[in-house]
């Protein structure tokens, strides 16, 4: 008799969700059911309820577990990735351990993605039941609590990993702060003015930068990459690949002999956009920081032909080192910050748009360039022969945005952007200005304003997406022009327009290698592949990797009041960790016993985090628990059947099988 | 009007395992964009699809479902770096292994699934629950002939 009683007293709460639930799911019919027929698993109670996560619905769970001795909870309701936690910490403010209650998707797995009642009904109580038999294995346990190391890695020198840097080291604690290119800055460093207030760029970011070089907190790696990262939260570590400058940043003063001297041009594809040079041996503008330069290997004549040596021989300070070498830095942190930012979208991919062949098809990034008084035409917007001032100027929005042939999404920052290039060159040149617009989206502070002001500035507006440009003339009147080819929608007009100059404003796009960079951070990558947040609304900061956090253009396109407010916020997530100094982690883990373990060894190789060591002396294998992640893979290997894993154990989950296949065992009996 | 009385059409039942990171994540992301799929897929959430025992498998077509889906993130995006692979390994031993047992292997089905990727994993679902409809109840008449084990040399879903 006493072997069939169940051994632990069981509660089942089944949330209503308002009508998110209970709308497709009878959560009456559930509750009873679960009542009655789960009787012989050990549930003695089993209640619905509106909102479980309510505090109304947790003081039901903690007062069932005080009056009515519940050993085991379950909670019937949304996905356990958005309140395990809430109803986990209730079973603990009752005095049960927290690992005992298991919660149980009835939301995400059935109400919202089924329409047939009767049919979700069904697999909302198969999916308790089976919730109910694996809850019953459930073991207590105590999280792991591991110190937090209080470094920080921020990866990307655009604005929103300076202000990152600057918000996490003026709280005290270091940061090292990882850059590819020779600077930081990032692509505002590019810009001439900033929308909508017009504030020069540079005069904002450049005073940053000087902190972020001066600052004693921030370990500054710029011409660098992050080959490696490993370990887990609060105790990564990563290595960087720090590129051979070739200047010895020692003796160096920066004191620009060295380009001056430098006799191999080099268009700037980087920097300048490709409608400037640069020297072999540069810094990318003079406010660059740190404000040594690096000798670009490829293009120096020493390092393609073996001779020259023409900035060694001038440089005052003898810093020029042609043989020095990549170096390898190791470095402890306990959390990340990814701000890798963005790239331009290549208006190439458009054919019918002409970049590329027609000479006057200018990108958003090429005008920045033109239009910047530290430039290549020192500010003055000028055609490509570098001399001509246009008279009339066509700027195309939605470049490789809102377009199904190319990104679906709105690179939000163009709109504002083409009505920041209008101004410009009506105030710089005072041409005719039109406007190729889908749609205008100015949804930010002072952003419609400025839209408005540029309507009273008499630029010209045209709705319809830009079919063509070509310099093919119809008629005299187009003769040596460029012409837009565009269907006015306003009007219902197919219209061609002779313009002179025409910019196109390119999209942004995902860093043409950000899908490996995902990889080495272990995140993953949205569909656009856009790197993905813990939640699109509640937690666009952290990602699914405890410890990584997002700020910037790398989690979708942003401008730079979002980068800047982001980049802040990752910072502010990590100085909470860091203040705590010690950071629990799930208890979730392997272990081998001992008396079991056969010595093959098959589980050694299978772990990747090296987390499991084999005793020669005693020829047993034994699982670190600091190192083990938890992921199962040496259970299910184990031919002996001698590892464990806590949480996830063979018994809850073959119990859970049994559990959600309760009802059909049922029906196929009645059938017989 | 004749007296046939209806025949329902036959529902699997499938049991279903994700890992905690990517698939279980896409089965939230089909919730939280109320894509509807087919309603017999019942999950397991494990941490890593690399958690897999083939026991577990063997299990649930010995309690009573129809087809298993075997669910994870793609190669190359595993939490844990790898274990992802170590899965499919598995899973390709063991479909095999089933067919020797007389389980056709259209009732085991592998799907990668990213977090993002709520769309492909309501599809594959759905068409995954017509497949196995198709082939009707388990059945287990003991071992196929060995000419099914042909039909065990798919392709890997990428």
């Amino acid at each position: 008799m006493d072997e069939n009683k169940p051994k632990e007293r069981i509660g089942v709460y089944v949330c209503h969700c308002g009508t998110n639930i209970a709308g497709v799911v009878d959560v009456g019919e559930v509750s009873t059911w679960a009542g009655e027929n789960l009787k012989k698993n050990g549930v003695v109670i089993a209640r619905d309820y509106k909102f479980m996560c309510s505090s109304l619905g947790q003081e039901l769970i903690q007062k069932d577990i005080k009056e009515q001795g519940l050993t085991r909870v379950v909670v019937a309701a949304c996905s356990p990735h958005l309140h395990e936690a809430t109803f986990r910490n209730a079973c603990k403010g009752a005095g049960l351990n927290p690992y005992l209650c298991e919660l149980v998707s009835i939301r995400e797995q059935v109400s919202w993605v089924h329409t047939d009642k009767i049919a979700a009904t069904e697999k909302a109580k198969a999916i308790i039941s089976g919730g109910v038999a694996r809850v019953e294995h459930n073991e207590p346990l105590e999280p792991l609590r591991v110190p937090i190391h209080p470094a920080t890695l921020v990866v990307g020198g655009g604005i929103a990993g300076i202000q990152a840097a600057l918000e996490i080291a003026d709280a005290g604690s270091p940061v090292y702060l990882v850059e590819r290119e020779p600077t930081i800055g990032g692509h505002m460093a590019q810009f001439d003015k900033t929308f909508p207030t017009l504030d020069c760029s540079a005069c904002i970011l450049t005073p940053k930068m000087v902190q972020v070089g001066n600052h004693p907190n921030i370990t500054l790696l710029t011409y660098s990459d992050v080959e490696k990262v490993e370990g887990y939260v609060g105790n990564f570590e990563a290595t960087i690949r720090k590129h051979a400058r070739s200047i010895n940043t020692k003796d160096c003063t920066g004191c620009g002999i060295c380009w001056e001297k430098c006799p191999k041009k080099v268009v700037d594809d980087v920097f300048e956009a490709g409608v400037g040079y640069r020297k072999a041996v540069y810094t990318p503008f003079p406010q660059a920081v740190p404000k040594y330069p690096v000798i670009d290997r490829v293009n120096c004549t020493y390092f393609q032909k073996g001779t020259c040596k023409a900035c060694e021989k001038f440089c005052p300070t003898h810093a020029i080192d042609f043989a020095q070498e990549d170096e390898i830095l190791n470095v402890k942190i306990g959390n990340i910050i990814l701000a890798t930012g963005w790239q331009l979208f290549d208006a190439r991919r458009i054919p019918n748009y002409g970049y590329g062949r027609l000479a006057n098809v200018f990108t958003s990034m090429e005008f920045e360039r033109l239009s910047n008084a530290a430039g290549p035409t020192g500010g003055a917007i000028v055609l490509r022969d570098g001399k001509t001032t246009p008279k009339s100027v066509a700027i195309v929005h939605c470049v490789g945005s809102r377009d199904k042939n190319y990104n679906n999404y709105c690179s939000a920052i163009c709109c504002m952007q083409s009505l920041k290039f209008a101004h410009l060159v009506h105030e710089k040149t005072g041409a005719t200005v039109y406007n190729f617009y889908i749609d205008i989206r100015t949804p930010a502070k002072d952003y419609d304003e400025f839209y408005q002001r540029l309507i009273e500035e008499g630029t010209l507006f045209v709705r319809g997406k830009v079919a063509e440009i070509t310099d093919a003339a119809f008629n005299p009147g187009e003769e040596g022009k460029l012409v837009v080819q565009v269907e006015d929608t306003l009007i219902g007009k197919q219209r061609r327009i002779p313009v002179d100059m025409v910019v196109l404003s390119a999209g942004i796009e995902p860093r043409f290698d950000s899908k490996e960079t995902a990889k080495i951070f272990g995140i993953s990558c949205s569909a656009s592949g856009w790197y993905l947040e813990k939640h699109p609304k509640l937690d666009p900061v952290a990602t699914m990797t405890d410890g990584v956090y997002l700020a910037g253009c790398v989690q979708g396109p942003k401008d730079i009041p979002a980068s800047v407010a982001q980049g802040a916020a990752a910072a502010a997530r990590i100085l909470g960790k860091i203040q705590q100094k010690e950071i629990s982690l799930e208890p979730i883990r392997a272990t081998i016993n001992e008396e079991q373990c056969s010595g093959c060894r098959i589980c050694n190789s299978l772990c990747p985090f090296n987390a499991i060591l084999f005793h020669e002396d005693k020829m047993v294998s034994e699982v670190n628990p600091a190192l083990c992640q938890g992921c199962g893979t040496c259970i299910a290997a184990c031919p002996a059947g001698a590892i464990s894993g806590t949480g996830f154990s063979n018994q809850q989950i073959l119990s859970q099988i049994d559990g959600l296949l309760f009802l059909n065992i049922s029906k196929k009996e009645v059938v017989a | 009007m004749t007296d046939t009385p209806e025949i329902k059409p036959f529902e699997p039942t499938i049991i279903g395992f994700t890992c905690n990171w990517c698939s279980y994540r896409a089965a939230d992301m089909a919730g939280i964009s109320r894509m509807k799929y087919a309603p017999n897929v019942r999950l397991i959430r494990l941490m890593c699809s690399g958690r897999l025992d083939p026991m577990f498998v063997i299990k649930a077509f010995a309690g009573g479902a129809d087809a298993v889906l075997v669910s994870g993130c793609h190669p190359g995006d595993c939490h844990y770096s790898t274990q992802n692979y170590k899965a499919m390994r598995r899973f390709h031993l063991l479909k095999r292994v089933l067919v020797q047992m007389g389980i056709e292997p259209g009732r085991l089905k592998l799907l990668w699934a990213s977090a993002a990727e709520g769309a492909i994993f309501a599809a594959e679902v759905s068409k995954f629950v017509e497949e196995v409809r198709a082939l009707g109840p388990l059945n287990w008449n003991g071992p196929i002939p060995a000419t099914a084990y042909k039909s065990v040399k798919e392709e890997v879903p990428a």
